[in-house]
C-alpha cells in the first residue's frame, strides 16, 4: 500500500511536471522540540522542492531543477542531490563549483573550501549566494496555475468560436460573468467608458492570475504554494501596474504631479514631493497589501494547526480544526476580494494615469 | 526579513511567465472573447431597437386601420341613408303617380260613361221615334177605317204617350 502510494502519486507529478521524484530515507528529529515559527515560515516562504508529506518519518517530496548563474555560467542539477538537507550539510558538486543549501539558499563555497564556516550571526562566512534562477516550488505552482488558466480561457474562447451567435457556451457560460465583472465594474467605471479597452487584457490576466494562485495557496496538499503571498511576485505585479501608469500618463497626469494646478504656487511645490513619493507609493501598497493579506492567511491556519503540537494533545484539535475551517472559509473570500483589490487598484491607477483636464 | 525581500529569481519567473501568459491570453483569448461578447451586446441593442421600430410601425399600421375602418363605416352609414331616403322618396314618387293615373282612369271612365249614357239616350230616343212614327202608322191606318175609333185611338195614346 505504501510503495502503492508513492508509485502512484510519483507518476501523477511526473506526467504533469516531467520533473524527477525523490524519496529518501531519512531520520528525523522527532524528539527535537516544536518551532512553530520554523514551521509557519517553511511553508509560507519559497522552497528548491515540493515538500508533499512525510511517510513514516521519511519526507515525500517532488524534486525541481535548480538553475545558477556562476562564474562558470549556468549551473542546474536536481534539488534532490541535496537529499532534503537544508542546513548546509551536503555539498553538491556541479560545473566546478561547491554548493550547499542553507535554510532554502543556494551559497557557492569560495575555491577549495569543504565545509562551510560560520560566523557569530550563524551566516557563511566561505560561500557567496550565486544568482539563483531555480525553478523554486513557487515557480512550478506558478507554471500550473499558468497552464490551467491558458486550459481554462483558450477553452472559453473556442466555445465563442463554436457557437455560431455569441452565445456561450460550456464553460464560457461561467467564466463570461467574471469576464464581463471585470469589465463593467473594474474596468469601465475605474479607467472610463474610451479608454478601458486597452487596458482589459492586462486586468483581466491579473485578477485571474492572482486569484487563481490565492486558490492555489489554500489547497492543502499543495502547502508550499504561497505564490501570492509572496513578495516577489507581488512586487513583479506591482512593477507591472506602475511601469504601465506612468507610461500611460498623459499631460494632466504629469501636471498633476508636477505642478499642482488650481493652488498657490507655495502649494505647489509642497504638494510636489508628496505626489512623486505617491507615485511609488501607490505599487508599493499593490505589493504589500496582496503579500500581507495571503501570508497572514495562511500564517493563521497554519498557527492554529500548530496548537495541536504546541500542546501536544488531541483534545485541542477539534478546536485547531473548527477554527482553521472557519479561518479557510475567510480565506476563500479574501483570495477572490484580495485578486479584485489589486486589479480595480491597478485599473484606478491607470484611470487616473489617462484622466482629461476637466 | 527574509519573508519581506523579494528573491531575483522568483521575479524574473514571475515576469517571464507574467508577460508570457498575458500575450497569449490577449492574443488567444481576452480579445475573441471580448469581442464576442460586444458583437452580441450590440446584437441585442439592435435587435431591440429594430423591435421597437416595427412595433411603433405596427402601431401606426393599427392608427391606421381603425381610420380606415372607421371611414369605411361611416361611409356604408351614409350610403344606407341615402339607399333608405330614395327608397321612401320613389315609394312615395310612385304612389302619387299611381293616385294621378287612378284619378285620371276615373276620370276616363266617367267621361266614358257619360258619353256612352248620351250615345245610348239618343239611340233610344231614335227608337221610340220609330216605334212612335210605326205605331202611328199602326193606328192611323186602322183608325183611318173608322173616324170615331181613329179619334179615340189617337187620344188614348197620346194619354199613354207621357215622354220622359
Amino acid at each position: 500500500m505504501n510503495s502503492f502510494r508513492t508509485v502512484f502519486f510519483s507518476a501523477v507529478f511526473l506526467a504533469i511536471s516531467f520533473l524527477g521524484f525523490a524519496k529518501e530515507k531519512q531520520t528525523t528529529q522527532d524528539d527535537a522540540p516544536f518551532d512553530p515559527k520554523a514551521m509557519i515560515l517553511h511553508h509560507v516562504k519559497d522552497a528548491h522542492e515540493f515538500h508533499l508529506w512525510d511517510w513514516k518519518g521519511t519526507p515525500v517530496s517532488l524534486s525541481l531543477p535548480i538553475l545558477l548563474w556562476t562564474d562558470n555560467g549556468l549551473t542546474s542539477f536536481s534539488s534532490s542531490e541535496f537529499h532534503h538537507d537544508d542546513e548546509g550539510h551536503t555539498i553538491v558538486e556541479a560545473n566546478g563549483g561547491r554548493f550547499v543549501k542553507l535554510h532554502e539558499k543556494i551559497y557557492q563555497l569560495d575555491a577549495g573550501a569543504t565545509t562551510v564556516a560560520y560566523d557569530a550571526e550563524h551566516h557563511p562566512t566561505n560561500a557567496q549566494k550565486p544568482i539563483d534562477l531555480s525553478i523554486t516550488r513557487n515557480v512550478f505552482m506558478m507554471w500550473i496555475s499558468v497552464a490551467l488558466l491558458l486550459f481554462i480561457f483558450l477553452t472559453t474562447a473556442r466555445g465563442y468560436k463554436n457557437s455560431k451567435d455569441g452565445v456561450p457556451t460550456g464553460i464560457a457560460g461561467f467564466m463570461e460573468p467574471l469576464i464581463i465583472f471585470v469589465r463593467d465594474e473594474i474596468g469601465k467605471p475605474m479607467i472610463g467608458e474610451h479608454k478601458y479597452k486597452k487596458y482589459m487584457p492586462y486586468l483581466l490576466t491579473i485578477f485571474f492570475f492572482i486569484w487563481i494562485n490565492n486558490i492555489f495557496g489554500l489547497i492543502p496538499i499543495l502547502n508550499g504554494a504561497n505564490l501570492s503571498g509572496n513578495i516577489a511576485f507581488t512586487f513583479t505585479l506591482a512593477m507591472f501596474t506602475f511601469i504601465i501608469t506612468t507610461f500611460s500618463g498623459n499631460k494632466n497626469y504629469w501636471k498633476h504631479i508636477f505642478w499642482m494646478p488650481g493652488v498657490p504656487v507655495p502649494m505647489k511645490l509642497f504638494l510636489m514631493p508628496i505626489e512623486i513619493i505617491g507615485m511609488f507609493v501607490k505599487p508599493i501598497s499593490l505589493m504589500i497589501r496582496l503579500f500581507a493579506n495571503i501570508t497572514a492567511g495562511h500564517v493563521i491556519i497554519l498557527a492554529l494547526m500548530s496548537l495541536i503540537f504546541v500542546f501536544k494533545s488531541v483534545a485541542i484539535a477539534p478546536v485547531s480544526v473548527a477554527f482553521s475551517l472557519f479561518i479557510t472559509v475567510i480565506e476563500i473570500i479574501v483570495t477572490a476580494i484580495q485578486a479584485y483589490i489589486f486589479t480595480i487598484l491597478s485599473a484606478l491607477y491607470f484611470g487616473m494615469a489617462t484622466e482629461e483636464e476637466h | 526579513m527574509d519573508l519581506i525581500t523579494p528573491g531575483f529569481g522568483l521575479v524574473f519567473w514571475t515576469a517571464l511567465t507574467f508577460i508570457f501568459l498575458l500575450v497569449i491570453l490577449r492574443k488567444f483569448a481576452w480579445n475573441p472573447i471580448l469581442g464576442a461578447v460586444s458583437d452580441r451586446e450590440e446584437g441585442i441593442k439592435t435587435a431591440l431597437a429594430s423591435a421597437e421600430n416595427a412595433r411603433k410601425e405596427m402601431e401606426n399600421l393599427t392608427a391606421d386601420n381603425d381610420r380606415i375602418l372607421k371611414e369605411a363605416r361611416a361611409e356604408r352609414q351614409a350610403m344606407l341613408k341615402e339607399a333608405r331616403d330614395l327608397k321612401s322618396s320613389m315609394i312615395e314618387s310612385a304612389k302619387t303617380e299611381a293616385k294621378e293615373e287612378a284619378n285620371k282612369l276615373v276620370a276616363q271612365a266617367q267621361a266614358a260613361i257619360a258619353s256612352e249614357k248620351k250615345a245610348a239616350i239618343a239611340d233610344l230616343k231614335s227608337v221610340v221615334a220609330e216605334l212612335s212614327i210605326s205605331i202611328a202608322e199602326t193606328v192611323v191606318r186602322e183608325e183611318l177605317s173608322d173616324k170615331a175609333k181613329q179619334e179615340k185611338l189617337v187620344e188614348s195614346m197620346l194619354k199613354d204617350a207621357t215622354l220622359n
